[in-house]
């Protein structure tokens, strides 16, 4: 048996930036951990809000953790530290996962200006997004000036870690599926910055023209608005990651400028507390109310109730059950 | 926030390949039998250093950093990952190893500080139920 530091004494060292602690809190935060974990990051949580948060996302294979490897590169190169929160799904059978991100980012590691912390979705409940920005909080009081949120963009789920991001940068890369297949995706509308990667390729131009057509058909006019970036990038090559690291500061800027950063701040808000309200829901559906749930229904499955009527009536219920630890 | 189904208790486990040793075939199902029995696995690749390993391991916070070697200098590399596991004060977390080692050297990587060490021909099975029980005697971290 090993000893246990109280998670509040953890939090006292995220603060200084200790890494190991930093690491630790996120497992506690991540294996659904005991009401000190909540206590502390309640508290640490003050201390956010200074980091820049990225999120990233694009379908699989189109070069994200490849993206994120260099990304890191030019921050560091600009003297910015920066924390990681790197996304795989889970198996939905067994609910482990493989988590492979670490693989391209070997040359990252032993540098104490970066942490990369690799999580999974553990499977469909929408137990993702609480600890994975618990995780960016984590990162942001440890003083990181950036923090990239990079995620598989195939879901609600991951859409809406993204949309807890400042900046979103979508990465499409050439050759993956059709034209259409970039606006059925609906991840077209939530990016701050478009990627394309492997710009080395020579169908990466048909893909650049594409979406620049597409963005421009989305485009109000207006004096102060943001416009869309679309920054060809090559890992080949290494061309594409300063000017991608620019656009993201310039997005920043703008933000800033424009007052824009306001209701952005707002709607992470937004996004963040309803995630945590759905999850303190489902969790309940799963335990405290579970003879009742039965008992419900089976009246609707007799129709002696319809579903929104037993809905209301378990949520009533629940209200009584649900306490501070959560 | 406890939701029995999907967290609480998930073991993590960084597998890892140190130096030059280009064999990650037995790695790779290990990975995979670990993932089906329901643990988080970060593998890092072929051709790390020690202290790559060491940082990430501490970074991604695993219950178990499993080291497999087959280039036959595990007895220069596992008191290295010790070495700085202590001196990174992270001597908490599990060190298990694997591939192909004599038995009088597992004898002394035992002495050591490795926690566990389970040779080329173990069953996945096998390696699924030691993690669990190293995770069990550790207790809560």
């Amino acid at each position: 048996m090993i000893n246990r530091i109280p998670s509040m004494e953890l939090a006292e060292r995220v603060r200084e930036g200790n890494l190991r602690a930093i690491a630790r809190l996120i497992t506690r935060v991540e294996s659904g951990g005991d009401p000190d974990v909540r206590q502390a990051l309640a508290e640490l949580y003050k201390s956010t809000g200074r980091a820049h948060v990225v999120g990233i996302t694009g379908v699989p294979g189109a070069g994200k953790s490849t993206l994120v490897t260099q990304l890191v590169h030019e921050y560091r190169a600009s003297g910015r530290t920066v924390g990681v929160v790197a996304i795989d799904p889970s198996s939905p059978f067994s609910g482990g996962a493989i988590l492979g991100d670490r693989i391209r980012m070997g040359d990252l590691v032993s540098d104490s200006g970066v942490f990369i912390r690799s999580m999974a979705t553990r499977g469909t409940l929408g137990g993702l997004a609480r600890p994975a920005l618990d995780a960016v909080d984590l990162l942001d009081a440890g003083g990181f000036d950036v923090v990239l949120i990079e995620t598989v963009g195939v879901g609600q789920d991951e859409v809406d870690i993204v949309r807890a991001a400042h900046t979103t940068v979508v990465v499409n890369a050439p050759g993956l599926g059709d034209d259409v297949q970039a606006i059925k995706a609906g991840v077209l509308e939530i990016a701050d910055i478009h990627v394309v990667s492997k710009a080395d390729r020579p169908d990466s131009n048909k893909t650049i023209q594409e979406l620049k057509a597409m963005l421009m058909m989305s485009l109000e006019p207006g004096k102060d608005i943001w416009r869309v970036p679309v920054v060809p990038t090559s890992s080949e090559k290494h061309t594409g990651f300063g000017e991608l690291m620019a656009a993201i500061d310039r997005h920043a800027e703008h933000l800033e400028r424009s007052g824009e950063i306001t209701e952005r701040r707002r709607q992470i808000a937004l996004t963040r507390v309803v995630k945590v309200a759905e999850e303190i829901v489902r969790d309940n559906f799963a335990r405290d109310s579970r003879s009742q749930t039965e008992e419900l229904l089976k009246k609707v499955t007799q129709r002696e109730l319809d579903p929104h009527g037993a809905a209301v009536t378990l949520l009533k219920a629940m209200k009584e059950t649900i306490h501070e630890s959560h | 926030m406890q939701n029995n189904d999907n967290n609480a208790t998930v073991i993590r486990v960084m597998l890892a390949k140190i130096g030059l040793d280009g064999h990650d075939r037995g790695i790779k199902v290990v990975a995979r039998a670990l993932r089906d029995a329901g643990m988080d696995v970060v593998y890092t690749g072929l051709h790390r250093t020690p202290e790559e390993v060491v940082d990430a391991a501490i970074q991604e916070d695993v219950d178990i950093l499993g080291i497999s070697l087959l280039s036959g200098a595990h007895m220069h590399i596992f008191p290295k990952v010790l070495e700085l596991l202590k001196a990174k004060e992270a001597e908490d977390m599990i060190v298990a190893g694997g591939g192909v080692i004599p038995d009088d050297d597992v004898k002394e990587l035992y002495q050591m500080g490795v926690h566990k060490i389970l040779l080329q021909d173990t069953p996945p099975q096998e390696i699924i139920d030691s993690f669990r029980q190293l995770v069990a005697d550790r207790g809560a971290r």
